[in-house]
């Protein structure tokens, strides 16, 4: 243990804590801009700076580790002289127009200005005009709001290892750039929204569909029906002035009505679907691997749900398209039967059905403008995407007080689910999920786990695998009988990286694979609120279990509206109908 | 004086000295110091009271104690030889007449710490020396072996950045990332090149080193004053009836410098560097040239009362506008403040009270930038516009 | 300090990263600039992402990546340069190639930019062109060094 002074009251800390811990430790606080908790540490924006004994220089509190002796003030004078002037000059080179910015009210900057009372701005303003980058579907860049933190661009390296995002120039005219200054549209960016997560200020915002989703509602002809995915309902909550963990699938369900949807379904509907369609075809990559010896299968199979990871592998490891599953995601599934199957049922014209998704996901905006998913027509299967946190912001603007709604149920046909079909929101969970199923369709058994929760699928660790024998198999299946089936979860691109190339090294070998572009899996994803951190998916993690304990029907093939779907219209998993609309192919990028 | 009165002069005083330009057997001096073994080098440096050449002024003794209590699979050396200072042109002239020395101060500093692998940072302004230093060390390379020394050099290019003469910033640089400083701790020493204990050493530091180890830590240390031990090879340029190399004790007073090379109209002297310090005539008397008065990297330009310091001043803050890395806060956005400031104070858009403000920027700068430059960037700005109020305001 | 977000052991992409800046000096002498094509054989080679290739280079000065002549001349601009007349020689060569300060001749000889400090302040004004250094300079010598390259071009071409 190392003995420092702290504000002149002497406290022990472990060796190799930073200030900033040790601060924290002692119930201080020190304003940051550039650290994250996600992130290594950078020690840029030098808003952290404190006082330490025998240094002529202010230091950063988040790079400085502790030494013995150390004695460390966070409230001199010339350390609030010091924030206040690294304030002034951020937002001197900040587009001030916060009136009308999207992070308005939740910026990082906005809350320092407000805390250091910076009143009069002294210092000239850099000019920085406008430089709006809308080239992307799913993420807006304007470098004018940008303050060099470089959260984004550790995100874009560290966390998803794809480098999108780079610091360009030096000097005056050093900034945050893709190669050579192309559209973000244009770059190998996966739209994952990890970057638009961790940026403080507005100068990385998703491209929103408010306006638009706020006309469909308001045009009497179009049936505007929406879809939930499952990690909204543990997040919406904290936009709305809830705990992070407040399960509040109820409540959101009834705002959604009072926003003037016609029907409100539930993604998780259609992730039970995928797990019918992606089990079996796990189980005839299997069977033509191993019973039928096909050089032309690939495994391991990787869940396609995730459409920054789709869009990742196609820049990256295009080699490896083969290996992803063609199913499409719990979205685009979604979006395809509600313009058919639904629009049949409920006797509406498909050309007036409008789809809207709300997703905690900004790449998932990128996937619906993907050309092959547009089954009926030309125009796409999921009309519009939005974020929880675009949709929070329409509960807000609807005036409705969140907390004192009362909760009521999803529509039916496309709005029945299980549990299987909501931990999807968490990373583990479509594995979980699959082999809840796959298990019992090929031993006739549930999955050897209590209550059926296989928790060494579950946590946060970056790369987890495990093996599931198979045994007692019944007759169909017995060329699985004895096989120890070899799967694997990851996370984060980063993470994701890492597990193709022990593959392709000949290192690691598994039969399936889930993948999620985000840290956490979606509950982690793009579009939650901000800030999303360790703790706060701990909380949308241990709520997305809770929701799975809840739920009466815990396994995707006893959705009984699943059941109902494949009755009257698919007919049969991997069947015709299946693959003229709940399948996809890749494009390598 | 007249200017040969002058020359004759200095001549007298560089014979008090001479030791960065003057032949040395080289290999007798490894020799020698292989026999005095790594303790002994060590506390020869030490002992002479060396300190770093390239403006930072760390003891180089201790720097490379501190690098030879490391336990590492690989330490490295590296020559500074980005010598970007404006003002500054030594490191060139000795890596131009003296690279078999600077050689020879590395294999001292690799005996001395362990390391077996140099590397020259040679800044890309230099590249025409590229030829000629690749031969010289090829030369040295076969005395090394013939020394059974293991070490070995290797040039790498700079590519324009001044800020890469910061040894966490060329460190990154060779690592093949933009030249950014790290945050310290820990520092080189501990953690440098591929997080290596790595020893960066400007170029006459290290060949100090070798001359120490050539005549003794006396022969060094009888030179110049207590805090500031040694000679100084100094770059004098500017409004100067003599310009050039010289190299001369470190603690004489700024008058008698100027009175040597100055042009009769001597109106200021920046010491150091555009990181260094503007001393006006008024304070030439009281103004000593070393670690205990104002350091030097050896940059020294005179100005004389023809010059706006308006201007001058304005060259230097383009000059860091340009050359900051941009990563913290205080360096890439402050360098455009105070930049933009004179310039809106000198048209007129802000009123005289704007330059106190912008004087509490530069003091906010010098303590709160990750690195000595962006520090370093208030001692022209402070000392300029404090000593020539009405030239920056009127 | 970095969480277990990060995977262990792989850092950042590029473990031959050292090699980065070699190769991009190599091109830049061959051509004297980069194009998006030379930093996207670069990022292959080297397993790195292509915008980080492109943040590096464009730290360095030197490191060109906006088209560029045959040949590059570097002016220095820095304090010692400017007190001794570099404005006058920057008009001199302005005049001569018909071009400003920061742009490239018509028939793509000549680029003309400014440089900090290249270590000359005591023979300033000074320039390189490419990598060969002139001090000292006045608009007569400079006019000289001009004309000789522009004749050594002519009699090679």
């Amino acid at each position: 243990m190392i003995r420092i002074i702290m504000n002149g009251s002497p406290m022990e800390v472990e060796e190799g804590t930073r200030v900033l811990a040790a601060a924290q430790d002692a119930g201080v606080r020190i304003p940051t801009l550039c650290y994250h908790k996600d992130l290594c540490v950078a020690g840029n924006c030098r808003v952290c700076l404190v006082e330490v004994e025998g240094q002529r220089a202010l230091q950063a509190a988040c790079a400085l580790p502790v030494s013995e002796g150390m004695t460390i003030r966070t409230n001199s004078a010339a350390v609030r002289a010091a924030r206040k002037h690294v304030i002034e000059l951020l937002l001197s080179e900040h587009r001030v127009d916060c009136l009308k910015c999207a992070r308005n009210g939740n910026c990082e900057l906005q809350n320092l200005a407000e805390e250091y009372r910076v009143e009069e701005r002294e210092f000239i303003d850099l000019g920085l005009e406008r430089s709006l980058d809308r080239s992307s579907p799913s993420i807006e860049k304007d470098d004018s709001k940008c303050i060099r933190c470089q959260r984004c661009v550790r995100t874009c390296t560290e966390l998803q290892r794809i480098s999108a995002l780079t610091v360009a120039h030096k000097g005056s005219k050093m900034r945050v750039d893709t190669f050579f200054g192309n559209p973000l549209g244009d770059v190998v960016c996966s739209n994952c929204g990890q970057c638009v997560s961790r940026c403080p200020t507005g100068a990385l915002v998703e491209r929103s569909s408010i306006d638009s989703v706020w006309s469909a509602l308001d045009n009497p002809k179009l049936h505007v029906v929406v879809q939930t995915a499952p990690a909204v309902r543990v997040s919406i909550g904290e936009e709305l002035g809830c705990e992070p963990g407040k399960r509040a699938t109820g409540q959101m369900v009834t705002a959604l009505r009072r926003l003037g949807f016609d029907k409100v379904f539930d993604t998780d509907f259609t992730a039970d679907l995928t797990i019918i369609e992606e089990g079996h075809e796990l189980l005839r990559r299997l069977k033509a691997k191993l019973l039928d010896h096909d050089e032309n299968t690939v495994l391991p199979m990787f869940t396609s749900c995730s459409p920054g990871w789709v869009k990742f592998l196609e820049h990256q490891f295009p080699e490896h398209l083969e290996n992803l599953s063609t199913c499409k995601s719990p979205q685009q599934m979604f979006g395809a039967l509600a313009k058919t199957w639904y629009a049949s049922q409920a006797q509406v014209d498909p050309e007036n059905v409008v789809v809207v998704s709300i997703m905690p996901c900004t790449a998932k905006k990128f996937e619906a403008d993907r050309p092959e998913m547009r089954s009926v027509g030309a125009r796409p299967d999921v009309d519009h995407v939005l974020t929880t946190r675009e949709l929070a912001r329409m509960i807000r603007q609807s005036g409705f007080d969140f907390g004192k709604l009362e909760e009521q149920a999803y529509d039916t046909l496309l709005g029945t689910s299980t549990g299987a079909g909501v931990i999807f929101g968490a990373t583990g969970g479509v594995m979980e999920a699959a082999l809840r199923t796959a298990y019992e369709v090929v031993t006739g058994r549930p999955v050897p786990f209590r209550n059926l929760e296989i928790l060494p699928v579950r946590g946060m660790e970056g790369i987890r695998e495990a093996v599931i024998p198979i045994e007692g198999c019944l007759p169909e299946w017995s060329f699985l009988e004895g096989v120890d089936l070899r799967i694997a979860i990851t996370h984060g691109l980063a993470n994701a990286w890492e597990l193709i190339e022990g593959i392709k090294a000949g290192r690691l070998s598994y039969h399936f694979i889930e993948v999620m572009a985000c840290p956490g899996g979606c509950l982690g994803g793009g579009g939650q609120p901000i800030p999303t951190d360790m703790e706060i998916r701990l909380e949308r993690m241990a709520a997305i279990y809770e929701e799975d304990r809840q739920m009466p029907l815990r396994k995707s093939h006893e959705n009984p509206d699943v059941q109902r779907l494949y009755e009257e219209f698919l007919k049969e998993p991997l069947g015709e109908k299946s693959h003229e609309l709940l399948h996809t192919h890749y494009t390598a990028r | 004086m007249t200017t040969k009165e002058k020359w004759t002069r200095l001549q007298q005083q560089q014979g008090r000295v001479r030791m960065i330009f003057e032949e040395v057997d080289c290999a007798a001096l490894l020799r020698k110091a292989i026999s005095l073994g790594q303790e002994s080098i060590i506390e020869w440096i030490e002992s002479s009271g060396l300190r770093g050449r390239g403006g930072a002024g760390f003891p180089t003794g201790r720097k490379w104690r501190l690098a030879a209590a490391q336990k590492a699979d690989r330490k490295f050396v590296i020559c500074n030889a980005d010598e970007g200072e404006p003002g500054t042109f030594k490191d060139r002239r000795i890596l131009e007449e003296q690279a078999i020395k600077v050689c020879t101060g590395m294999a001292l500093c690799a005996l001395a710490t362990g390391a077996r692998e140099g590397i020259i940072y040679l800044r890309a302004e230099y590249s025409y020396l590229l030829t000629s230093l690749e031969e010289t060390i090829q030369e040295f390379h076969l005395l090394l072996k013939k020394l059974d020394l293991p070490f070995d050099i290797v040039i790498r290019s700079g590519s324009g950045a001044y800020v890469c003469g910061e040894e966490t910033a060329l460190i990154e640089s060779l690592e093949g990332r933009r030249g950014e400083p790290r945050n310290k701790p820990p520092f080189p020493v501990e953690k440098g090149l591929h997080g290596f204990p790595t020893v960066v050493n400007n170029v006459e530091t290290l060949v100090y080193c070798a001359m120490i180890i050539e005549r003794g830590a006396e022969a060094f240390r009888r030179l110049g004053t207590k805090d500031s031990q040694g000679g100084k090879v100094f770059s004098v340029s500017g409004d100067a009836d003599i310009e050039g190399i010289f190299e001369l004790e470190l603690g004489m007073s700024l008058a008698s410098f100027v009175d040597l090379f100055g042009d009769g109209d001597t109106k200021a002297v920046q010491v150091g560097g555009s990181s260094g310090h503007c001393v006006p005539r008024k304070k030439f008397d009281e103004t000593v040239i070393g670690f205990e008065g104002t350091p030097t990297g050896g940059s020294m330009m005179l100005f004389n009362s023809s010059r706006s310091m308006y201007h001058i001043l304005h060259n230097y803050l383009e000059f860091f506008e340009e050359e900051s890395c941009g990563q913290c806060t205080p360096c890439r956005v402050g360098c455009q403040q105070l930049l933009r400031g004179i310039e809106a104070i000198k048209k007129g858009e802000k009123d005289a009270h704007y330059l106190q403000e912008l004087l509490r920027l530069a003091r906010t700068m010098s303590v709160s930038s990750k690195c000595g430059l962006g520090q370093s960037v208030a001692n022209p700005f402070i000392s300029i516009a404090q000593n020539f109020r009405e030239e920056i305001l009127y | 300090m970095c969480t277990k977000l990060i995977p262990k052991g792989s850092g950042e992409p590029g473990a031959g990263r050292e090699a980065l800046l070699p190769r991009l000096q190599e091109i830049h002498r061959q051509k004297r600039w980069l194009d998006a094509d030379d930093l996207l054989e670069v990022a292959r080679d080297l397993k790195l992402s292509p915008a980080i290739v492109y943040g590096t280079a464009s730290f360095y000065s030197f490191l060109d990546t906006e088209p560029r002549g045959k040949h590059i001349i570097r002016i220095c601009r820095t304090i010692g340069c400017y007190m001794k007349g570099k404005d006058e020689i920057i008009r001199t060569i302005e005049v001569r190639l018909k071009i400003r300060l920061g742009e490239t001749t018509r028939d793509g000889r000549f680029s003309f930019l400014a440089a900090n400090c290249m270590g000359w302040c005591h023979k300033g004004p000074a320039m390189l062109i490419d990598e060969e250094v002139f001090t000292e300079l006045t608009p007569q010598k400079t006019l000289r060094i001009l004309d000789e390259f522009i004749r050594e071009r002519k009699v090679r071409a």
